[in-house]
């Protein structure tokens, strides 16, 4: 018997990996801020016809332009007041949540697919794929991407699912840009090297092995990406070609105010106090993750 | 009063987990052209102690000492400006142990040779550029002209170590502090480096403060010697004292624990347990918890410094205790495996040749990785394929173990062409060890997923059969069961490496190709993996081919040894052969350039 | 170094024309240009008249090399909507945009820049936190809505600027301001990311191990590694910023081409439309051209292999 010894385990193993996560989600300001904007929105939307105290669409004529409640002639049946046709600011404003958070989760996912996808196939394959993928994205990067969405839109014809597929199929680009770099550096560690030597096939590899290893990130950048669906949702619905009326969409919503806004800064200020809160909270909500799941790439 | 005089250092860090107590109460003499080596493991504290000399520590670091005299100087006292125009540079000069990275990719040699000493006003431009080249020629760099115009990227690892030689050269310092100069490079440059540091210091009258974890390379480069272990000073005094007559039992174990170069293979003696966390400050002997020799005091106050400056220790073993310590010599390795004589693995004439373009328009560039290599690898035997980078031994291991294919030439494992073997087939026949543990397991896995997964692949047996097999392995490799399901952030290097061990072995393969399965580790752990290597072969008669650049380990566990130089095998022989009588003047070279003890200690 | 510069040109050139490519097809594929021309409810007569004359009814893939080859004589077809010849358009409008595109990449400069390394010198302090909280709600306000509300506040609470328009300069301060904070989140990062990197570097120890500290060891040694990566995101967004003026000049009523841009899309003016996507997209590649450039003359790593 020879005189190696069976290390010394008296004391405890450090921290599993999943508990170290949980202990700095629940330190984490910014990741629980941002979790609780997000998820009371995703409840919002989801609840919408049960907590708006009115019809949306429901208009009325002679309460038009009505103040929020605390201005002065606001009154408590409209709290934040009416738009030019009547109809109830804050019942809009909720179901634009619906519109936010269904549009921004379908074309984070769209481009999740596309992105992920491609960056892992140049990432993992590289040669002539790579090279492909590249020259694909610095195409992708160079089309204004705002322009050509407004256009296909508007030729196509505007409705939540052409908007939701036309976004999704122009913001890709940051999900590949990090897979790709994932996937590549992963690729040359020296576990890969031994499950191919275990007799791993490449689509085992990248399953198993790979992309167990990418879902964190891939995460994080839903996260921005859902913030940048939403905004440029909201564009595309300001500029007239997104979202048509009478669908109550923030973007809309601050078009269809802008003409009053000198008089009536609110019908302008509100829908955007809701997109800039509910971005601010996906970008928390991602820092947070990002922060949480590897903290020695945050300096 | 000493040239350098260090009492009672002591560095705690503030971490975000607590305060770190990283250098404990140490105390360091130099004399004006002495050396002395401060050798220990990773976080011993032995850079930190040198960085707190040099005021390079992080913000985070606190220093205390009673006494930090440089010639007379009081050190703590100096401001940040006098120092870094008086003492920095001038007076006491650092080298670092990462080459390819200290130097500043965007500007020239020259320019960075010379910048310091014109910005303190010490040389004219002129004067720096002149000292400039004479130190480039004087380290060995060829054609220094051109050298001073060129980048850090177009110098090898060996010549940017030496333009950093020459950089903290400048203004002919008095007291040359080394941290790890020569781990990065290759053995050759290794022997080199080490060499032209000698010399300099006698020419220059330099005082050197040389950090390693190397001891054989300390034992034949400096006058005095001090062993750190926990961020404390063990054991201190006279080089030839300490390493012939080594009075701690911490010394005593690591000079056991490494393989040696002279004599026969001695069984080597691993530490048990690891490194302590420092999270606490000190109240008991660092040590204790892995002596073999600790008494119940040991436990409970911290032991005092004990000696002369001559030798001295930091233990409260009497010199009675020490006597009987040194009786026991650890015994020759046992009989190795019988080395049949059926063929388990041939490779013809493999060549493996690498085709690269830098640009899309440029000419295509060949690059032989591999030339024209031939091998028999016989059943039960330890081949050692030896070589510095770029020879191409870890081409030929992906060959070998069937991951990439050669341009010409072929490889037969039992019998069959690697290349056309299903992967099954071949994952039941060998299997790799990689160097580095942090890599070579999936993060996101636990050690059961692991170890478990190359039967899990084969798909031969239910998920309840292999968990079982996979608690065997882990048994094998003496790692209790209750760790199959933590994850491998949980467990140190040297117990990484084990699972490693443990899932290559799953398959019962007849050859395991070990890519330096040891580097990366501290030496008390490389013995552990190096005897449990060699515990399991003689069991499970398994053939090894194991990489390496160190002859020492060579020596300790290989029977035959191919010698790797560009691609080709230039020597090919009984170990017994190739270190008694090398053949091939690169074999005579790398012998000469491995770093060995002057003196034998263990049979003292 | 020429090589690679060449290279990255050829490749710049091969982005263009594809997007052209792709933008022609998705434009003329999804829609019936006759009917573009003729209006909704036409009749069929007008509109085959129409087809007629303007040879739309021959194959998409003719009509796009006869475009291609009114391109390289500097022809880009004529507009549906303002029945004029498309590049005089848009060479009219072109110098406004420019002007406003520049002192955005101005304002990006001068707040994220400086913001950036003073939050990579004090990590977690208060200023990192100030930046990072900058960074964090640039990013999120819709920059259409930031428009509203800086003409709200900064042209008719407090008079200062002009509410729109593009005759004097003072014209373009607010629309210069919001187009270059969209920037500013990915600039800010990248420069303290950058710094904080370099600073933890091996050569900065050396640096410092020669007596180098404070203001000295950041601009001889820090910044320019720093920057490296800097320079060609910047030049990047700058060729972003000519598809991002659309809103901006929408809701600051400036005559560039963003403008031109939304007329065209809402007038069904594909022509337009087509060549303003094409010129866009040169420009990004230009610009990127730009930073490959730049990258190489200041990092010796890849001016000399």
């Amino acid at each position: 018997m020879s005189s190696v010894e069976t290390p010394d385990m008296a004391e405890d193993l450090p921290r599993a990996p999943r508990q170290i996560m949980l202990d700095r989600a629940k330190k984490h300001g910014g990741f629980l801020i941002g979790a609780t904007i997000l998820l009371s929105l995703i409840l919002i939307a989801i609840f919408a016809p049960l907590i708006a105290p009115m019809d949306p669409n429901a208009q009325s004529l002679s309460s038009r332009m009505l103040p929020p409640v605390w201005t002065e002639g606001g009154t408590w049946d409209h709290l934040l007041g009416t738009d030019g046709n009547g109809r109830d600011y804050l019942s809009r404003l909720i179901f634009g949540a619906r519109i936010s958070i269904l549009i921004g989760l379908g074309a984070a996912t769209i481009g999740l697919f596309i992105g992920v996808t491609l960056g892992v196939c140049a990432g993992y394959f590289g040669g002539w794929v790579d090279h492909a993928v590249s020259f694909l994205l610095t195409a992708q990067l160079a089309l204004p991407g705002l322009l050509l969405a407004m256009a296909l839109v508007f030729i196509i014809g505007p409705s939540v699912l052409v908007v939701i597929c036309i976004i999704g199929v122009l913001h890709w680009t940051y999900y590949l840009v990090v897979t790709r770099a994932a996937t590549q550096r992963i690729r040359s560690l020296d576990f890969v090297a031994a499950a191919q030597s275990a007799g791993s096939t490449p689509r085992q590899v990248i399953w198993h092995e790979i992309i167990p290893n990418l879902i964190p990130q891939i995460i994080v950048i839903f996260t921005f990406e859902l913030g940048i669906a939403i905004l440029a949702e909201a564009s595309l619905s300001f500029l007239g070609v997104g979202i048509q009326p009478p669908t109550a969409s923030w973007g809309l919503m601050i078009a269809e105010g802008k003409q009053a806004m000198f008089y009536r800064p609110w019908l302008v200020i509100l829908p955007g106090l809701c997109l800039f809160l509910t971005v601010i909270g996906a970008n928390l909500l991602g820092d947070g993750l990002r922060d949480i799941t590897s903290p020695e790439g945050r300096n | 009063m000493a040239f350098l005089d260090i009492q009672n250092l002591s560095i705690d860090i503030d971490l975000p987990a607590g305060k770190l107590f990283a250098v404990r109460d140490i105390s360091l003499k130099l004399e004006r052209g002495q050396s002395l080596g401060v050798v220990g493991e990773s976080g011993s504290g032995k850079s930190l102690t040198a960085l707190a000399l040099m005021r390079l520590l992080p913000k985070a670091a606190n220093v205390q000492a009673d006494v930090m005299g440089f010639d007379g100087i009081d050190l703590p006292s100096v401001t940040d400006g006098t120092f870094g125009k008086d003492i920095l540079g001038a007076r006491i000069s650092m080298i670092f142990q990462e080459p390819m990275t200290s130097l500043n990719p965007v500007y020239s040699i020259g320019r960075q040779l010379t910048e310091a000493s014109v910005r303190t006003g010490h040389f004219t431009h002129s004067q720096a550029k002149s000292r400039a080249l004479d130190l480039l020629a004087r380290v060995g760099i060829p054609e220094p002209k051109l050298r001073m115009q060129q980048y850090p990227h177009q110098l090898s690892g060996g010549q940017r170590q030496r333009v950093m030689i020459a950089m903290a050269l400048m203004l002919e310092p008095e007291v040359l502090i080394a941290d790890e100069p020569t781990t990065a490079l290759d053995v050759t440059v290794q022997a080199q480096i080490m060499d032209l540091l000698s010399d300099l210091r006698r020419e220059m009258g330099m005082a050197m403060i040389l950090i390693t974890h190397d001891l054989a390379v300390v034992s034949s480069n400096v006058d005095k010697i001090a062993v750190m272990y926990g961020g404390e000073i063990v054991e201190q005094g006279d080089a030839a004292a300490v390493l012939s007559q080594p009075s701690h039992p911490y010394t005593r174990a690591l000079l056991n624990a490494i393989p040696r170069l002279d004599g026969d293979a001695r069984e080597l003696q691993a530490i048990p347990g690891t490194v302590p966390s420092l999270m606490a400050p000190p109240t008991a002997c660092v040590f204790a918890p892995r002596c073999a020799e600790a008494k119940p005091v040991c436990t409970q106050h911290r032991p005092p410094n004990v000696g002369t400056i001559a030798h001295m220790r930091r233990c409260i073993l009497t010199d009675d205790d020490i006597a009987k310590m040194v009786a026991a010599v650890p015994a020759v390795v046992a009989e190795r495996a019988q080395v049949k004589d059926d063929v388990v693995l041939s490779a013809s004439h493999v060549t493996r040749v690498f085709q690269t373009r830098t640009s899309l328009f440029a000419a295509k560039h060949e690059i032989r990785a591999v030339d024209n290599v031939s091998l028999d690898i016989h059943r039960g035997e330890t081949l050692a394929l030896v070589g510095e980078s770029g020879s191409g031994k870890s081409t030929l291991s992906k060959i070998l173990l069937g991951l990439d294919a050669p341009t010409t030439g072929s490889v037969l494992l039992a019998g069959e062409p690697v290349t056309q073997m299903q992967p099954a087939k071949r994952a039941g026949l060998v299997q790799p060890i990689f160097q580095d543990p942090y890599s070579s397991l999936n993060p996101r896995r636990t050690l059961a997923e692991i170890i478990a997964r190359p039967l899990v692949l084969r798909g031969e047996k239910s998920s309840a059969d292999n968990l079982k097999s996979a608690r065997e392995m882990l048994d094998m490799v003496r790692l209790p069961a209750r760790l199959l399901y933590s994850y491998p952030s949980q467990l140190s290097g040297g117990q990484r490496q084990r699972v490693a061990i443990a899932r290559a072995l799953i398959t019962s393969p007849k050859m395991l190709i070990c890519d330096e399965p040891t580097s990366a580790l501290d030496v008390s752990v490389q013995a552990q993996i190096l005897t449990l290597l060699g515990d399991l072969q003689r069991n499970l008669h398994l053939t090894c081919v194991i990489i390496t650049h160190d002859m020492a380990v060579v020596h300790q566990i290989a029977d035959r040894v191919a010698v790797m130089l560009s691609g080709q095998i230039v020597e090919l022989g009984t170990a017994h052969d190739v270190f008694g009588s090398p053949s091939n003047s690169y074999t005579k070279s790398l012998l000469a350039a491995a770093p060995q003890f002057k003196q034998d200690t263990v049979l003292a | 170094m020429l090589r690679y510069i060449f290279q990255r040109a050829l490749l710049a050139v091969a982005v263009a024309f594809s997007v052209s490519l792709a933008t022609f097809f998705l434009l003329n594929i999804a829609t019936d240009p006759a009917y573009a021309i003729a209006g909704e409810d036409a009749e069929m007569e007008v509109v085959e008249q129409i087809r007629e004359t303007y040879g739309l009814n021959r194959p998409v893939v003719v009509r796009y090399f006869d475009w291609l080859g009114g391109v390289v004589q500097g022809d880009f077809g004529e507009s549906y909507y303002w029945k004029k010849p498309v590049a005089e358009l848009v060479v009219e409008r072109a110098p406004t945009t420019i002007k406003l595109a520049l002192s955005a990449l101005f304002v990006t400069i001068i707040v994220a820049i400086p913001l950036g390394a003073w939050a990579a010198l004090n990590p977690n302090s208060w200023t990192d936190r100030f930046a990072l909280g900058v960074a964090v709600s640039a990013q999120a306000v819709p920059n259409f809505w930031l428009g509203l509300i800086m003409i709200i506040v900064f042209a008719v609470t407090f008079p200062i600027f002009p509410v729109s328009g593009d005759s004097t300069w003072q014209h373009f301060v607010l629309p210069a301001f919001v187009l270059g904070a969209s920037s500013v989140p990915a600039v800010m990062r990248l420069t303290r990311t950058g710094l904080i990197e370099v600073m933890e570097s091996d050569y900065i120890r050396t640096a410092r191990s020669k007596g180098y500290r404070g203001t000295a060891l950041l601009t001889r040694h820090a910044m320019r590694n720093a920057l490296l990566p800097v320079v060609s995101v910047l030049a990047v967004q700058l060729g972003q910023k000519f598809g991002g003026s659309v809103i901006t000049e929408s809701i600051f009523a400036i005559n560039g081409l963003g403008r031109l841009a939304l007329e065209s899309i809402l007038g069904s003016d594909i022509p337009t439309v087509q060549m303003l996507i094409f010129v866009f997209a040169i420009i990004f590649v230009a610009m990127n051209l730009l930073a490959d450039i730049l990258n190489a003359a200041l990092d010796p790593r890849i001016r000399i292999t």
